[in-house]
């Protein structure tokens, strides 16, 4: 007796819905896909979470577009700043679609009604940002649109009440599980539609689509110090590596340079931007030494190295001499109450640091992944580096198009998902007018079937917690800021010791309503899944650049390392031996205008 | 009872170590609908430190005692609204409630928001609540179009009229702490309000006096009762009694 009152046509208790187009995940890059999608085709958006929790609303600081209201600025200087940010690695007609449509990006948004914070002319206000500058490099400019420090929250709010407005068909706490695709008689891959998981009634739902929209976020909980909301596993990314899809440039983390010490708690680049600034246990401003010229401002990875590096070398604050501090204390109460009040109360709360009176206790937190589901321009998604899977797209962190190369500059993740998003929503649509439905395979639901059953049915003695546990804990010392050869085989190792152990993983909960537990039994398994490609793609790569640091390899090195890795999952997929199973290929890198140069700020 | 002292450091925590750790009874209301007939209350004993917040104690819980134990969580630093919950009778953000706030010499009372239907332990139905939230129309209606390419113009104190309300993250705290909306489900309640707030005063919308004659409704503003629980429970600090207050004064305005 079905429970569910999401409705569709019931067979083999499995729900069975038709759609245009599906997308997966309501954060950012989804709901802005939905408002191009929804007028226009017979579209749902299916969601893990209801949409306000997803975590678009946790960035703070501001997006980025060259809108010129405050100080010259072009979108020249931003793709080029885009493309030196990312180390050379960025896709450079991809960035300058970025930089170039970032304009009316912003001007949607406002047009939608996000309130953002304003100059006293009424314009948009916008203030400075890591690694953002003013004619290649010269000097910090202000580009980053804002609305206080919770610009990520009121975009997140404006999106759904235009997805409200629209009438936006909603499917909340649906988990997709799996994306249904058929081989044509070419060999190619079609898609067919999602299969998801129905929290609140165990039941499973088939969505038969003509396109699905991919716009899952982000990974950061293969790390245990992260920003990340503790619903960012990996799902979407998981899914399609587990239909041998590639991933691109998974060995590109960022790792944020201002968590709240301990907790990982994000705290703005805008504070820097505010011209708050970092300090090492002496009161040294070390980011003089690092970077003369934009300082506190560099890069993410600059700066984040940096930190680590004082800690290193002994110069690090606290009974343990292990953070620095964020000072905010010239800023002035006004300036932190009125332009960075989130992060104000963060540190109040969290940690009992009054901002306005004392420096705060930072390191670095894993943050966002600048690899993922390799896209072309289009957001359509790449089965080989030049073939796509015609209706299948992917926008927003999970997604590698590639605008971020090895590391993503501040305020620039805020612009993709709207830039992609919607540039997903409206290819989707295009492309539904003349495509047909790809006929459904037998039982589609058959593998998430065994997958959910296989899993309330062990009886093996491990528990879920303690196996992400040691993963977390083995990313953080052996694959964070700094990674060696050695350092990424031995969590590789315990990568695989963990795979093996997920075998006989066990859940407490058997029940069918609301079962949270099994829910992070599945997402574990993506959480595995996905870093060991994270290790296996950063051990191959014997170089550093941006988020990537190898100790061992300092220097990037252009002439072997200036591509995309791109990685396949090859053979079979349960070996406890990477090798068995990746296969790592590369993909060139487009450069139009920019010449890769030595980075300096 | 829970004044046990545990001597081990803390990972993580800015301040001198080793900190004490405490043993901390959490009575939580527990209802599996498969089950249960009625929810029934269960003691959990957890190792906590001072610094450490309620959904920590909840996550203990779940990963290493009972898994079966339900709620919902996200983000873990209060801006997500997934984690709205009664703590010893007061609804709070349980990652925003730090466990030194609380006093553990006696056990600390969970259980879910009141006036939903619940679900499974600490989940209820949020649908009602956000049915109230799209009956306020909380989108930008505007009659004119700006200018192509532009933004519209709105100085900065027009934009701080509304700024308070805007912080509102739709966790239902406050909606759920308020005794009108227990006694009568159909009263829109304070998130609504404060969202339709968030537009009446925002002067690029036009669409003011069709939210205040939903709000003039017998379900609407008149219904509140002031009695503040709405503003002590935000965990945004927003001055929703406030804000209620200043649209009833609209509706007799009739107009921002």
């Amino acid at each position: 007796m079905s429970t569910s009152t999401a409705g569709g046509v019931v067979k083999d208790g499995v729900h069975y819905h038709q759609f245009d187009i599906v997308i997966v995940g309501a954060g950012g890059a989804g709901m802005r896909a939905a408002i191009e999608a929804g007028p226009n085709a017979n579209t749902a958006v299916i969601s893990k979470l209801y949409p306000t929790r997803s975590h678009t609303g946790a960035a703070q600081g501001g997006m980025a577009a060259a809108l010129s209201n405050v100080e010259e600025d072009n979108w020249e200087w931003h793709t080029y700043d885009t493309v030196k940010g990312g180390d050379y690695l960025v896709d450079q007609d991809a960035a300058e679609i970025l930089a170039k449509e970032a304009i009316d990006a912003v001007i949607d948004l406002e047009n939608m009604g996000l309130p953002f914070n304003r100059t006293p002319e009424g314009k948009i206000d916008q203030r400075r940002f890591g690694g953002h500058t003013r004619d290649h490099g010269k000097a910090a400019v202000r580009r980053a649109c804002y609305a206080a420090d919770r610009t990520g929250h009121m975009i997140l709010q404006t999106l759904y009440q235009n997805c409200v407005k629209l009438g936006i068909n909603f499917f909340n706490e649906f988990y997709v599980l799996d994306l249904i695709t058929v081989k044509d008689e070419d060999g190619a891959t079609q898609v067919a539609g999602v299969v998801a998981y129905e929290l609140a009634t165990g039941e499973l739902h088939v969505f038969h689509s003509k396109a699905v929209i991919f716009a899952t976020g982000g990974f950061g909980k293969i790390f245990k110090t992260t920003s990340n909301a503790h619903t960012l596993t990996g799902d979407g990314v998981g899914i399609v590596w587990r239909k041998g899809l590639p991933l691109e440039d998974m060995e590109f983390f960022q790792f944020h340079p201002t968590g709240l010490y301990g907790l990982g708690i994000l705290l703005t680049e805008g504070a820097r931007g505010e011209g708050a600034i970092l300090r090492n246990a002496s009161g040294e401003r070390f980011m003089e030494r690092y970077a003369p010229t934009i300082k506190d401002l560099a890069p993410r990875d600059i700066v984040a190295r940096s930190m680590v590096q004082e800690v290193l070398d002994g110069r690090g604050a606290g009974p343990h001499k292990d953070y620095v501090y964020l000072d905010c204390t010239h800023l002035g109460a006004e300036v932190l109450e009125t332009k960075l009040p989130d992060i104000t109360e963060f540190a109040r709360t969290y940690l009992g640091v009054d901002p306005v009176v004392e420096p705060v206790p930072v390191m670095p937190t894993a943050h966002y992944a600048m690899g993922g589901i390799p896209t072309n321009n289009n957001a359509e998604v790449l089965r080989t580096n030049t073939d796509v899977v015609p209706g299948l797209y992917a926008a927003g962190e999970c997604a590698c198009v590639s605008v971020h190369g090895s590391n993503r500059l501040g305020t620039n993740s805020l612009l993709d998902i709207n830039v992609f998003g919607k540039r997903a929503g409206q290819n989707a649509v295009e492309y539904v007018k003349t495509a047909d439905f790809v006929p459904l395979p037998e039982d589609p639901a058959a593998e998430v079937r065994d997958l959910i059953e296989g899993l309330r049915a062990n009886a093996g003695t491990e528990r879920v917690a303690t196996l992400r546990k040691t993963l977390q804990n083995d990313m953080d010392l052996k694959a964070q800021v700094f990674r060696t050869e050695d350092s990424l085989t031995e969590v590789l190792g315990t990568i695989e010791e963990l795979r093996e152990r997920y075998k006989n993983v066990h859940v407490d909960d058997k029940g069918k309503r609301y079962n949270t537990d099994l829910l992070e039994a599945v997402e574990l398994g993506f959480l595995l899944d996905i870093a060991e490609v994270v290790v296996y793609a950063a051990r191959n790569r014997k170089e550093s650049r941006g988020g990537h640091m190898r100790d061992d390899y300092p220097k990037r090195d252009d002439e072997n390392y200036m591509k995309h890795t791109m990685a396949y999952l090859t053979g079979d997929p349960h070996s406890s031996d990477a090798a068995d199973h990746i296969t790592l290929d590369w993909k060139p890198v487009v450069i139009t205008r920019y010449e890769p140069m030595e980075r300096k700020y | 009872m829970s004044t046990a002292v545990i001597e081990s450091e803390q990972p993580g925590g800015a301040e001198e170590a080793p900190i004490q750790s405490f043993l901390v009874t959490f009575n939580i209301r527990r209802f599996d609908p498969e089950v249960d007939a009625e929810p029934r209350w269960v003691d959990y004993d957890v190792e906590m430190y001072p610094t450490e917040r309620v959904l920590d104690a909840l996550h203990k819980i779940k990963w290493e005692q009972d898994g079966s134990l339900t709620f919902r969580r996200s983000c873990a630093h209060g801006i997500c609204g997934s984690d709205a919950m009664r703590i010893n009778g007061r609804n709070r953000l349980a990652c925003k409630t730090l466990i030194k706030d609380l006093d553990i010499s006696k056990p600390i009372y969970v259980e879910a928001i009141k006036g939903l239907p619940l679900e499974k332990d600490l989940v209820v139905d949020m649908d009602p609540f956000l049915d109230a939230y799209k009956a306020v129309q909380p989108f930008l209606v505007s009659h004119s179009k700006p200018e192509t390419g532009k933004e519209r113009l709105q100085s900065p104190e027009d934009r701080a009229r509304f700024d308070d309300t805007t912080k509102c993250i739709l966790c239902a705290a406050c909606t759920s702490s308020c005794p009108v909306f227990w006694t009568d489900g159909q009263y829109f309640g304070p998130a609504a309000i404060v969202n339709a707030h968030r537009f009446i005063f925002d002067s690029r919308d036009d669409a003011a006096d069709v939210r205040l004659d939903i709000l003039n409704d017998k379900e609407g503003v008149w219904r509140c009762r002031t009695t503040f629980n709405c503003t002590e429970a935000c965990p945004r600090g927003i001055q929703v009694t406030q804000a209620i207050a200043e649209v009833k004064q609209a509706v007799l305005r009739g107009g921002r």
